[in-house]
């Protein structure tokens, strides 16, 4: 049956959330559609993720096991999904907008001539067809995108689809795949940034630094409030320029786009390219010293201040709350 | 080693975006276009290859007449030669349609060991050309690279990915899109700019690349562009840092509830 398709991704038959993100929003499509949700896994213990894709909404499982399929290979998990694709001819195909679907995505448009619209921050129907929402200019502007032909493929930005409830009692097929393994180009080794830090773009709080903080060795104010609330450690352009700090934690074009239930601004006066890249964020607090710094303009709380004399205060606070919440 | 590099022309980053009256694309008379600063790397990688390992590097550009100054940029920092594709059809077609068009472009330059492109354009923040290329060129592919070391008929590459890294390893040609840390781009000299107005480009329309024009019709349309609604007003927190601080926790807890 024409359905929906999407691919997951799997470590040791557990499924990442951003996979999960995307059958939850699979299955609220083809609910309207009456159609059923298809995903595909790869990799061996693939199979083992199949129970908790289906909480989510997955009715029926692809997974392609082969042990040379273990490390990450464009070619040959593209040719596992195209495969897919060729035997179920979805209508829809759905990708979580992660390092590896950001690859593997316009590789399997290309392969199946799939339409692709990347970053998606919204889906709907209408009249039974798909109608996208996508930031562009990092966010500087929202495009509505419509297909003009079939698969309408689509990848979703992470932490922007709800989950849902998961329903335990769902079950889904298992179909084994076979592919050809071949690829010239893999992944020999993954080197896996310090324990314990959390991801920019999959963070749900997000502290980030500035000119304000004056130097290097004063960054660390910055990644102790981000322990303190359990959110992940983020710059702007200017300080990553400056070699501050490594250019994987820069916020804004040229750097990561990132929409966190709420991101904590210090000493970030909010240059344009920067509040492209945060101002989707469901609460912004802003710290600086200049009353008339942009940052306040998208800003939901402010403190006119020195992030000297606030940052150790706000990581004491934080601190107790957490303290007494945990108490 | 022949090295082709992809390069876009888009609005600066520093732009402040206007819709257009047509509703579904931006008001671009006053804008300031660069090359997209992933693409930078890109080409920067592509003259350290080259210095080397020798060799040429040619740029590659789909765009109207305005793009040309995206190769002279390129060119003035160190390229040979380029390639510019300027056809109507590319004021009507997507992604796809785009990697069609460098496709059939950059088959033109073959043999070639490598071609680079930015990880992303900046402002269409699609990041599918490097795939799409790939798979219409039949090369491997590595994208978002923050470190290429070029060997003997194959390169090692590391690669961003959430909280890390991944090394890879890929034969020789293939597709490589330059992530930001990858260099540090250089400047053009004054010797570059001016050599640059003599390095040859060639222009090129879709026909001249053998190209359908009913396969460069777009697969996805913008049909709405609007600006990101507005933001609510600022509420500001007074009193002594302290008092400041505790009121922050407390209303992110209590009113805001992210905490």
């Amino acid at each position: 049956m024409p359905g929906v398709l999407t691919f997951g991704e799997q470590r040791a038959g557990k499924p990442r959330r951003p996979s999960l993100e995307v059958v939850a929003a699979a299955r609220r499509l083809a609910d309207v559609l009456g159609a059923t949700v298809s995903s595909v896994l790869v990799g061996p213990d693939a199979a083992a993720a199949a129970g908790e894709l289906a909480s989510f909404g997955a009715d029926r499982v692809h997974a392609f096991e082969a042990p040379a399929l273990a490390t990450y290979a464009t070619e040959s998990w593209a040719r596992a999904v195209a495969q897919v694709v060729a035997e179920i001819k979805p209508r829809i195909i759905l990708f979580p907008f992660t390092a590896t679907g950001k690859d593997l995505a316009p590789r399997v448009a290309a392969k199946t001539g799939a339409g692709l619209a990347s970053d998606c921050v919204e889906l709907q129907l209408k009249d039974g067809r798909l109608v996208a929402r996508r930031p562009m200019y990092a966010g500087k502007a929202y495009a509505t995108v419509e297909w003009t032909g079939e698969p309408q493929m689509a990848s979703l930005r992470p932490n922007v689809f709800p989950l849902g409830t998961p329903d335990p009692a769902r079950r889904a097929e298992v179909r084994k795949g076979v592919v050809d393994t071949a690829a010239r180009a893999r992944v020999t080794g993954v080197t896996a940034a310090e324990r314990g830090k959390v991801e920019l773009s999959e963070a749900q709080i997000i502290v980030s630094g500035g000119r304000g903080l004056k130097g290097p060795e004063h960054f660390h104010l910055i990644e102790g409030l981000a322990e303190a609330l359990g959110a992940a450690v983020g710059a702007s352009r200017a300080v990553v320029d400056a070699g501050w700090v490594d250019h994987q934690l820069q916020v804004g074009q040229t750097g990561k786009t990132v929409s966190p239930t709420l991101y904590v601004a210090c000493g970030i006066s909010g240059a344009i390219q920067h509040l492209a890249g945060m101002s989707s964020s469901k609460y912004i607090v802003a710290i600086n010293k200049d009353p008339d710094a942009p940052i306040f303009k998208v800003a939901n709380y402010g403190i006119l201040g020195d992030v000297f004399d606030l940052l150790p205060r706000l990581t004491a606070a934080a601190k107790a709350h957490s303290t007494a919440r945990g108490a | 080693m022949k090295i082709v590099v992809c390069v876009k022309q888009v609005p600066d980053t520093e732009t402040r975006v206007r819709i257009g009256p047509d509703g579904r694309s931006i008001v671009d008379t006053d804008v300031n276009w660069i090359v997209s600063p992933y693409d930078e790397f890109a080409i920067e990688e592509a003259l350290r290859i080259r210095d080397a390992k020798g060799g040429e590097v040619v740029l590659v550009t789909a765009g109207p007449e305005r793009a040309q100054s995206a190769l002279r940029t390129g060119l003035a920092m160190g390229a040979d030669s380029a390639v510019h594709v300027k056809d109507a059809a590319l004021d009507a077609t997507d992604t796809a349609g785009t990697a069609r068009i460098l496709a059939g472009a950059v088959r033109t330059l073959a043999p070639f060991d490598l071609v680079l492109c930015g990880q992303q354009g900046v402002g269409g923040d699609n990041s599918q050309i490097p795939g799409l290329l790939a798979e219409l060129l039949d090369l491997p592919q590595v994208t978002v690279a923050v470190k290429i070391d070029v060997g003997d008929g194959r390169a090692l590459v590391e690669r961003e990915i959430e909280g890390g890294r991944e090394t890879w390893e890929t034969n020789l040609p293939a597709m490589i899109s330059a992530q930001k840390g990858l260099n540090e781009p250089r400047y053009a000299s004054l010797k570059g700019i001016m050599s640059a107005k003599k390095k040859p480009i060639r222009v090129v329309d879709a026909a001249a690349l053998g190209l359908d024009p009913a396969a460069l019709a777009p697969k996805v349309r913008v049909t709405a562009l609007e600006l990101p609604p507005p933001r609510a007003a600022v509420q500001m927190i007074e009193g002594d840092p302290e008092n400041q601080a505790r009121e922050l926790i407390r209303l992110l807890h209590e009113e805001a509830k992210v905490i």
